[in-house]
């Protein structure tokens, strides 16, 4: 029925001088675009499936192969957007909401981009990392600023909160087992444990498997409490509560009961092939003092000896929310900002719902500096930091540490085609099918995220040197270290910065 | 051109400063000779001194020495230090004059005590309500500029080469057993007497050379711990820093120097200098007190009541050397600045960063 | 000695080994014209296919290896633990076809010959099949 054809978005464009025919393509695409026809002796396509997820072009030993977009165009209309008539058509087709994957796409300023960076000149030394030490160790939660002397005269290590200790300040941020492979959790774990950081499991529980990696485990209860009990609790080195994600917030989440097979139904503690929907809010949680509840509830069932984290999105009343959340008895809060990614969202809450982190960021830090607290907890931030820069930019707008989510997943292979929610990743990392899942090998897996994570702490260090600081405690909220471009007098002023060509 | 307090200005210098450790005073001339020996390492922007047991005849009282912009600027001040202490004695702060230093703001100095009443209702201990006097001045009434507030001790500095403040003064005619001297090269023209050296608060002072790096994450962590840097100098940081650690917390300056310049982590878990316990107090530091870690190149002579520390930054990127001779140790940012006026030092030696050099009075 | 192991484990079954290997022994530098000859190049390597796990299988160069014991004109001979070919002495009788238990050995049916994996020894390079696979199935160890 004509009424209901969609094009394709994209060209599959098949260089046949080149092609050898040996069905790789055709083998590997989940999605069933390429096949063979004996008749002809070609390879032929069905591009309407394609997700452009790169598989195939990766894959084609002849480099054979381009997905190119489908130039075939509606008729221009800067107010009506292909992109939305096409939504209109599917939504008259199928009277459902749009689904989408990964973080917001659209074009919103992205403030990282407008943030410049310092270095010394003649007054001050600017510090090679190769000669001389570097420091990006950082320690998260509750600072003590007590000070006590022994009969020795020597300074009493007081009862202080438990700290999260990162050797640089980057965590792979919540992904949860079921959204994400079985094999892509191994990759994360083992990557953690090898760089010293910490991963965390989102609110799908722990896979039994990876209970040895506990120690660089942050273990999360969400709304839905998927997989939460003492052992699971016990087994993490901080416990983190999520009560929104950037990629939507203010709304709970939803895995199809095709994806809960007999390992992710096990782990979840749901019956096989149910839909895991974790609700909007925390149903014990409808007020600050209701969080406070929990947080103390989840330490005292761990005997006060891990790190707390709240998690929010960020919205707009951010800074309030973070003041109440440090309040709360919290070690740790982090902030996801409206850029972050997601195995599944409806479209609309993905694309216009939440602000941008680099905003929230700053006023939180403002916020708890002047209510005096910001020592009573550690801010991380995410979505979307996508390099070491944008890591140290967070870090001088005043972020102990970054969650990294999409950045890690590219490291395993993602393309960002934005089609999680179908679970048919052809890179193994968002399905639960066997047969996809084996193609991330962990092995490869988690050495291309000890990498990438290694690569960013040289660069940061890199920048540290040329900045004249030598240990990441002296750029945390270093504002000077910034300057703005192309940014009016609101945003400099939310951000606390000045912009570029002022002087300090 | 903004002033400082408006802008932020880094700068070079050199330091300089002696302490008996008997206690027995020298005349204010001997530092002037010290730091002229260094004039190369200032630029006539700006000097400054600080001397110890200067105000026997006052040695309980504070004595606060305050720049005023003019007339109607001194009776605003005037009557807030009335209303909060009883004056005891208040006069101009004799100088002469000098072809080597500008225009000058009025230099006052009060010898006050805290008025007992006011004490009582605010519940302060005496020392804080002091500092959130001096504070108050400083942050609330414009043109006045207390720059100047221990007991038994006073800081001079105006804009100028610190031998030219020095004479200004008339240093000569003070004796103190402990003095810094500060010579400025800022890269910038500050063209305000506030802005030099020392940075006093209470009985501490500090002279400082150096950019530090950490700036804005020392003055974010004192900012939320109630200070005002109006300055946005590094020196009027550490200052602060100082006066949170030793005075607020109790901290020892020791321990304050770990904190300021702490140790590398490559040092505290594998260098065979540590004992377990120390391995642990070190990483307690680290650990709890990330924001008050001071980074870049500085060398900083801190005074206090009773005696004189130095530190280096970490990586020592800034020159500092120190001698000891008859129970006085000098140090100063270059050796001829020592033997100027102690000829016959056996050597000089040069401290680690990192590792500061503590003197504390014979009691 | 250094073979050449499958982990079926990680194997996708995706053939591309068969398709370097097949690329890499037919001289050519490049795989598009490789097979754009006449005769297309043959594989020293190839697929085994199930329903759950795959695999790929090519010569396991054994310590008593029947094809050479068996080979009647001595084309197959030891080569420091790799067994190898001499297509020149080759007559094409199948003997070794029939002796080898992992069904390795390859008929070129058009030369009359065998072929067989000989580690790529022959091209001084790193097995192609190791060197193409995505997935690390296929890797050059050392097990004994």
């Amino acid at each position: 029925m004509a009424i209901n054809y969609i094009p394709a978005n994209f060209d599959v464009v098949r260089d046949h001088t080149r092609c050898i025919k040996c069905r790789v393509c055709e083998r590997q695409c989940s999605n069933e675009v390429h096949y063979y026809d004996e008749e002809l002796d070609t390879m032929l396509c069905n591009e309407t499936d394609c997700v452009d997820c790169q598989r195939c072009v990766s894959l084609c030993p002849t480099k054979a192969l381009k997905i190119l977009p489908n130039e075939n165009r509606f008729r221009k209309n800067v107010n009506w957007r292909q992109q939305l008539m096409v939504e209109a058509y599917k939504q008259a087709e199928t009277g459902g909401i749009l689904l989408s994957a990964m973080g917001n796409p659209e074009e919103f300023p992205i403030y990282w981009d407008k943030l410049l960076l310092n270095a010394s000149q003649v007054t001050n030394p600017s510090i090679d990392p190769l000669r001389e030490p570097m420091e990006t160790r950082v320690f998260l939660g509750k600072k003590s600023n007590e000070v006590k002397y022994d009969s020795e005269g020597d300074l009493v290590l007081s009862n202080t909160a438990p700290h999260l200790e990162l050797s640089t300040p980057i965590m792979f941020s919540a992904m949860s087992y079921g959204s994400i492979s079985y094999n892509a959790h191994a990759s994360l774990a083992k990557a953690s444990k090898e760089l010293g950081i910490f991963y965390n499991t989102g609110e799908g529980g722990l896979h039994k498997d990876f209970y040895e990696y506990g120690p660089n485990t942050i273990v999360q209860v969400a709304s839905g409490r998927f997989g939460v009990h003492k052992d699971y609790l016990d087994t993490g080195a901080a416990i983190e509560i999520k009560i929104g994600q950037g990629a939507k917030p203010g709304i709970g989440g939803h895995l199809p009961g095709a994806k809960i097979l007999e390992d992710v139904s096990r782990t979840r503690m749901i019956p096989m092939g149910t839909d895991a929907i974790s609700p909007a809010p925390h149903h014990d949680i409808y007020s600050i003092e209701d969080l406070r509840q929990l947080v103390l509830s989840l330490k005292e069932a761990t005997e006060y000896k891990k790190p707390v984290i709240v998690k929010i999105a960020a919205v707009h009343n951010v800074a309030a929310i973070a003041s109440g959340v440090a309040r709360s008895g919290a070690d740790i809060i982090a902030i996801d900002g409206f850029r972050g990614g997601t195995g599944a969202a409806p479209t609309r809450i993905r694309d216009n719902v939440g602000i941008p982190i680099e905003l929230a960021l700053a006023q939180a830090d403002f916020r708890l500096r002047e209510e005096g607290i910001r020592d009573n907890v550690s801010l991380v931030v995410g979505g979307s930091i996508r390099c070491s820069t944008d890591a140290v930019k967070a870090v001088a707008l005043g972020a102990d540490a970054v969650y990294i989510g999409t950045a890690a997943l590219l490291a395993l292979g993602c393309h960002l085609c934005r089609d999680c929610q179908r679970g048919l990743c052809n890179w193994g990392i968002a399905t639960q099918k066997p047969e996809l899942v084996k193609r991330l090998n962990p092995e490869i897996g988690y050495k291309r995220l000890v990498n990438i994570v290694h690569a960013w702490d040289h660069e940061i260090k890199e920048l540290m040197g040329g900045m004249g600081i030598n240990s990441i405690e002296a750029l945390r909220g270093n504002r000077l270290m910034l300057r703005g471009v192309g940014l009016n007098e609101v945003e400099l002023e939310l951000l606390g910065v000045k912009h570029a060509g002022t002087a300090i | 051109m903004l002033k400082e307090g408006q802008v932020r200005i880094p700068s070079g210098c050199a330091i300089s400063g002696f302490i008996n450790r008997n206690g027995e005073r020298r005349s204010g001339a001997d530092i002037v000779t010290s730091i002229s020996y260094m004039k190369e390492r200032s630029n006539g922007l700006g000097g400054g001194f600080a001397g110890y047991g200067i105000y026997p005849e006052y040695a309980d009282k504070y004595a606060f020495h305050v720049f005023y912009d003019d007339e109607a600027t001194r009776k605003v001040g005037d009557d807030f230090i009335s209303e909060h202490f009883e004056v005891v004695d208040c006069s101009t702060i004799p100088v002469r004059e000098h072809p080597g230093i500008g225009k000058a703001p009025l230099i006052w100095r009060y010898f006050v005590d805290c008025r007992t009443s006011k004490l009582k209702s605010n519940q302060l201990d005496e020392r804080e309500y002091v500092a959130q006097c001096v504070t108050s001045i400083n942050h609330n009434i414009d043109g006045a500029y207390v720059f100047s507030s221990g007991k038994n001790m006073g800081v001079f500095k105006a804009v100028g080469y610190p031998e030219d403040v020095g004479e200004y003064y008339k240093l000569e005619e003070y004796k103190g057993h402990c003095w810094t001297a500060h010579g400025r090269y800022p890269t910038n023209t500050p063209g305000w007497w506030g802005g030099a050296h020392p940075f006093a608060m209470l009985d501490y002072t500090i002279v400082h050379n150096g950019e530090i790096s950490s700036y804005a994450v020392n003055r974010n962590f004192v900012e939320m711990h109630g200070y005002h840097c109006d300055l946005l100098t590094d020196t009027e940081a550490i200052t602060y820093i100082f006066d949170y650690l030793n005075r607020k917390l109790g901290m020892k300056l020791e321990d304050a120097a770990k904190v300021i310049a702490s140790p590398f982590w490559s040092e505290i878990e594998s260098s065979a200098k540590y004992t377990e316990k120390e391995r642990g107090i070190l990483r307690y530091i680290r650990a709890n007190f990330p924001s008050l870690l001071v980074t870049g190149p500085f060398s900083i002579m801190l005074g206090f009541e009773g005696g004189f520390m130095a530190l280096n930054d970490r990586l020592k990127l800034r020159s500092m050397v120190y001698a000891e001779k008859d129970d006085t140790v000098y140090v100063a940012s270059e050796e001829c600045a020592i033997r100027a006026i102690c000829p016959d030092i056996d050597g000089v030696l040069s401290p680690r960063g990192g590792e500061p050099i503590i003197v504390r009075l014979n009691k | 000695m250094k073979k050449v192991y499958v982990n079926e484990e990680w194997c996708l079954g995706c053939h591309l080994c068969e398709y370097y290997c097949a690329g890499m022994n037919s001289g050519e530098r490049d795989l598009v014209k490789a097979f754009s000859r006449e005769k297309k190049p043959l594989p020293r390597i190839r697929v085994e296919e199930g329903t759950d796990v795959n695999f790929a299988v090519q010569c396991r160069h054994c310590a008593v290896p029947y094809c050479v014991k068996g080979c009647i004109t001595g084309a197959l001979s030891v080569n420091d633990g790799v067994i190898v070919c001499d297509q020149t002495r080759c007559v094409g009788c199948l003997t070794c076809v029939l002796s080898c238990p992992y069904g390795c050995i390859v008929r070129d049916e058009e030369a009359h010959v065998i072929t067989k994996c000989d580690l790529c020894l022959s091209r001084n390079a790193t097995p192609a099949c190791v060197e193409g696979c995505p997935n690390k199935a296929i890797v050059l160890e050392d097990r004994e």
